[in-house]
């Protein structure tokens, strides 16, 4: 070796050996590095790993039941067959589509729609094609996938109101979410998810919604889910039991169907409501997926008001129906007996006005069970001036008039249990005499829904008790709150009932021509109708202009309420037909027909159940 | 006379004793390596060797075969064509700036119509080549006059700028990193390091004025990459995430979550690295550092027991290429270092610096093969 690689070799190896000791301390430095990452951080970056790949997908529960008395369903939700492409799937998207088209028709506006979706979004997310399938063409498709790549069969469920319009205005309806109604619960942001908008819908949503469940999947940097890695199900919601009787329903909706009503039957002791129809209806269904616009504005439209439940939002002059109450205040005041009579000459003077009875010619002199059963006006201006308005309000109040029940369906109205401080709070202005009067017929200020008027009925009739009306088993008050005495005398009650009886059952009651002519049982009740437009004075001297003459919307409104039977009262009804004409000729024979149809029935199945045991 | 009797002041191996002196553990270790890259882009390729384990087996195979061919060949042929070689990279790479120029863009290499070319990977071997001959041929006493860094300074400036132009930040620094290294085990005086390093710090601000929108966004990022979660310091944070998340054992061949589902970026070529550790764990990173000590190690402690200063420093500036590969892959991953572009050597996709690594590897080995050789300081055929 020459000397001068010698020098040269003793340099090299102190400086190689200096530079492999800095890249060994370099080295530690990853080492100490990835100690750093990999043990002492290690839980902070294990988390932030399973951030990444792990999402939370929210599985929306079924919604529950709402079923009548006898567990018909009322809304429930279906299986809804549903066909979707995956665009990455199919060999071509235009192909795939081409071969379902042999199986579902899809419109030209269909395929632009598709195909704008695929480039929009990432190929891997699923495209609605059609919904709504019949099973048979869905099992058709299903059937067939290896012919159509990329097509994914997917059940969903809708809602589903299978009798259509019957109850629509006690059920409701559910619709997508609105912006508005975004409360931070993950589940109301789920595209399809619907939520009550109406109705018991709407009052029970959180109960029938149920809870949502979740499926945790892992996914990829592009959000494409690879596979399940746990799952909780959701929790369907519970059903809901109503009080309603859907047969019962199904025969007033159809026995009114081409009238504008509100009508409300319940079961005088307990006061569960067997029925509350409110005609025209609408379809709930249609309201599902939205409404279209064309059939919002022809339901806004309708002068019949579709859309307004008439039977607790409707606030109608209880008319001659309330001469009941007014009756009863009289006699609980001691201001009338059963005995003591009036005389009607058909007109009545207060102050400087003269009051009409509808009947011309008077009634002649009449005591109160026959002025309710012909009721006279004439005998109830002077009762109701007699009595005053302050007892009429006390009493009414007891009746459950100018009261909210919040039986749980949605706008039930107040009406109005009018007396002097209600007078001054509305209109500023001192209860008169002439107004007392009116009150003393039903019309006038005095203003009630077609639900108060049944709960009224029913505490007529049901021997004083203070029944509260119901339209769900499991209210949560049951049971609790027994319905009190109103502390009224029974021999008082008895008097009113028996006018309300004669109303039908006498020959000179306002009502005999539609009497019930069962043998079995007898039905009692009271007419009313009330002037939509007041008469003038030229009118009353030409003689009152027929109603058959009149524009729809100026007829009077008929009412009834109805009880039966007559001997010992189960069922009460108040029969509300809005612009229908007289209460006797028009209302009575709807109430009649419904009482007669529950008593008829209760009387088949006890019949059923004494043949049962006699043999 | 033949040119193996004129060039040789040594006996003289037989081609079949040279393949048989070999050093076959070394060998060994540089497929253990390659066969960890191969395992890794099977296992991001999602279990298949299709689309990268495939193509990096064939290219590992040429390298390998080059590797071998360049280690039997005498020491002293590699020093007579030190220069040539140096000149015909550089001639590449400005060949490779013309058409950069004329291209209106990035060009980093010739297309050869069967293979891309890319000049600064052979300039990185031909630069180690022509500054060890540089040295190899000056006298003790020249080595400590100043004026004798000028033709080596210009010898690493060249194509350093050529490189930067391109612009290839990373290779840039490959470059100027790997002859600064071998100026050093030469022999220049310490204090010259020293006050480079000083003046570095003004030149450092000077240098951020030519670095490219994009590359000063990664420096920028590297320093937080907090503050761009989503842009450029995601690639750093999901790195940071697999690493972390891997633990000490790993999660399991294919199992990684962050490469498997894509979070990591490049997970094939740059991040390979954090697929090992992910799947893997701190012990799948040790082993792998481990064989790349042994490597590097070997290569070290061999070059001290060479004879010629041309061979010990070409050792010294491989190690120091591969080195320099090494670490900044991996502390790149870590987010210790900008991410700069350097892959991991002889493990992450790519077939240009495989097989830079690989002929690196062959002077290396080819310098073990003829370490009694010595040659005079006028050269092997002066």
């Amino acid at each position: 070796m020459q000397p001068s690689d010698k020098n040269k070799l003793k340099m090299y190896t102190r400086r190689a050996s200096l530079l492999s000791g800095g890249m060994m301390l370099l080295s530690s430095a990853l080492v100490g590095r990835m100690y750093y990452l990999q043990v002492i951080s290690r839980s902070q970056y294990e988390l932030l790993a399973e951030q990444n790949r792990i999402s939370m997908r929210l599985l929306a529960p079924k919604r529950g039941d709402i079923v009548d008395r006898n567990g018909h369903p009322m809304a429930t939700s279906t299986t809804d067959y549903r066909v979707n492409v995956i665009p990455e799937e199919t060999e071509e998207l235009q192909d795939t589509l081409k071969s379902l088209g042999k199986f579902i028709p899809i419109s030209a506006s269909d395929n632009d729609r598709i195909v704008k979706a695929s480039k929009k979004q990432r190929s891997f997310l699923p495209i609605s094609v059609a919904n709504n399938l019949d099973w048979k063409t869905f099992s058709n498709i299903n059937v067939n996938m290896p012919d159509l790549p990329g097509i994914q069969p997917d059940v969903g469920t809708s809602r589903l109101y299978p009798e259509k319009e019957l109850a629509a205005h006690i059920i409701g309806y559910v619709g997508p979410v609105s912006e508005e109604e975004l409360t931070g619960d993950p589940l109301l942001e789920l595209p399809e998810f619907k939520i009550g908008k109406n109705g018991i819908e709407k009052v029970l949503d959180e109960k029938l919604r149920g809870s949502a469940g979740n499926s945790k999947v892992e996914v990829n940097v592009l959000g494409r889910v690879i596979r399940e890695l746990s799952r909780q199900d959701s929790i369907p919601g519970k059903t809901e039991r109503l009080t309603i009787d859907l047969d019962l329903q199904k025969y007033v909706a159809n026995r009114v169907r081409d009238e504008s009503t509100g009508i409300v039957v319940m079961d005088v002791h307990n006061g569960e409501i067997l029925a509350i129809v409110s005609t025209p209806s609408f379809d709930p269904n249609d309201f599902n997926n939205g409404i279209s616009q064309k059939k919002w504005d022809s339901l806004r439209g309708d002068i019949r008001k579709p859309l307004i439940n008439k039977a607790v939002s409707g606030q109608y002059s209880p008319g001659s129906t309330f001469k009941t109450v007014v009756a009863l205040a009289a006699l609980e005041a001691g201001i009338i007996t059963e005995e003591d009579t009036k005389f009607c000459n058909s007109q009545y003077r207060i102050g400087n006005r003269i009051a009409h009875c509808w009947k011309r010619g008077g009634h002649g002199r009449i005591n109160v069970v026959q002025a309710l059963a012909q009721s006279c006006d004439v005998f109830f201006y002077d009762l109701a001036i007699e009595v005053g308005i302050d007892r009429i309000h006390e009493m009414s109040a007891r009746f459950g008039l100018g009261e909210r029940f919040n039986i749980g369906i949605m706008s039930e109205a107040r009406g109005i249990n009018p007396n002097n401080e209600w007078k001054m709070g509305a209109q500023g202005v001192k209860w008169q005499l002439g107004d007392t009067a009116n009150v003393g017929i039903g019309q006038g200020f005095v203003s009630t829904t077609p639900l108060q008027l049944a709960v009224m009925t029913s505490r007529l009739v049901n021997g004083g008790i203070a029944v509260r009306p119901k339209i769900y088993f499991d209210d949560e008050d049951d049971g609790i709150t027994i319905p009190g005495d109103m502390g009224i005398s029974s021999k008082n009650l008895k008097i009113v009932d028996q006018g309300m009886s004669d109303v039908f059952n006498h020959p000179r009651g306002t009502a005999y021509a539609h009497r019930s002519r069962k043998k079995d049982y007898k039905i009692g009740g009271k007419t009313g109708t009330t002037q939509v437009t007041r008469i003038s004075m030229a009118e009353r001297q030409s003689g009152v202009i027929q109603n058959e003459d009149k524009e729809w919307i100026e007829r009077d409104h008929a009412l009834f309420i109805g009880y039966g039977p007559v001997e010992a009262p189960k069922y009460a009804v108040s029969v509300l037909v809005e612009h229908g004409g007289g209460g006797s000729s028009v209302a009575s024979p709807i109430a009649c027909d419904i009482l007669e149809y529950m008593l008829d029935r209760d009387l088949a199945k006890q019949n059923e159940l004494n043949g049962g045991q006699d043999v | 006379m033949p040119l193996s009797a004129r060039i040789g002041s040594h006996k003289q191996k037989s081609f079949r004793q040279k393949f048989v002196d070999l050093n076959w553990f070394i060998v060994f270790i540089i497929v253990c390596v390659a066969s960890v890259g191969f395992a890794m882009l099977y296992s991001v390729a999602g279990g298949s060797i299709d689309p990268w384990a495939k193509n990096q087996l064939i290219r590992f195979l040429i390298g390998l075969a080059a590797m071998i061919f360049i280690a039997l060949i005498d020491i002293r042929v590699w020093m007579f064509l030190a220069y040539p070689l140096y000149a015909l990279s550089l001639s590449m790479l400005v060949v490779v700036d013309i058409m950069g120029t004329i291209g209106k863009g990035s060009q980093r290499w010739i297309n050869l119509g069967f293979m891309n070319l890319q000049p600064s990977e052979f300039m990185k071997i031909a630069l180690v080549l022509a500054l060890a001959r540089y040295f190899h041929c000056l006298s003790d006493e020249d080595t400590l006059k100043l004026k004798s860094l000028i033709k080596p300074l210009i010898l690493i400036a060249l194509p350093a700028v050529l490189v930067l132009r391109q612009p290839d930040l990373g290779t840039t620094l490959l470059i100027v990193m790997g002859g600064i290294a071998m100026f050093f085990v030469a022999g220049v005086r310490m204090w010259l390091f020293i006050v480079s390093f000083v003046a570095m710090i003004p030149a450092a601000f000077g240098a951020w004025q030519f670095l490219k929108p994009y590359q000063k966004q990664r420096v920028l990022t590297f320093l937080d990459p907090e503050t761009d979660p989503l842009g450029a310091g995601y690639h750093i944070i999901q790195s940071k995430i697999a690493l972390g998340s891997g633990g000490v054992y790993g999660k399991g061949f294919i199992q990684g979550t962050q490469s498997q589902l894509n979070f990591l970026p490049e997970k094939h070529t740059d991040f390979i690295f954090t697929v090992i550790a992910e799947e893997f764990g701190l012990i799948g990173g040790l082993t792998l550092l481990t064989l790349y000590f042994i490597l590097l190690g070997y290569a070290m402690i061999m070059s001290m027991s060479v004879k010629n200063q041309f061979g010990r420093l070409l050792v010294v500036g491989m190690v120091i290429t591969f080195f320099l590969y090494m670490f900044i892959n991996i502390a790149m991953v870590m987010g210790l270092v900008p991410v700069v572009g350097v892959p991991l050597p002889l493990v992450s996709y790519g077939g240009s610096a495989m097989l830079t690594l690989l002929v690196g590897f062959g002077f290396i080995l080819s310098t073990a093969i003829h370490k009694d050789t010595s040659i005079p300081r006028g050269g092997a055929f002066a």
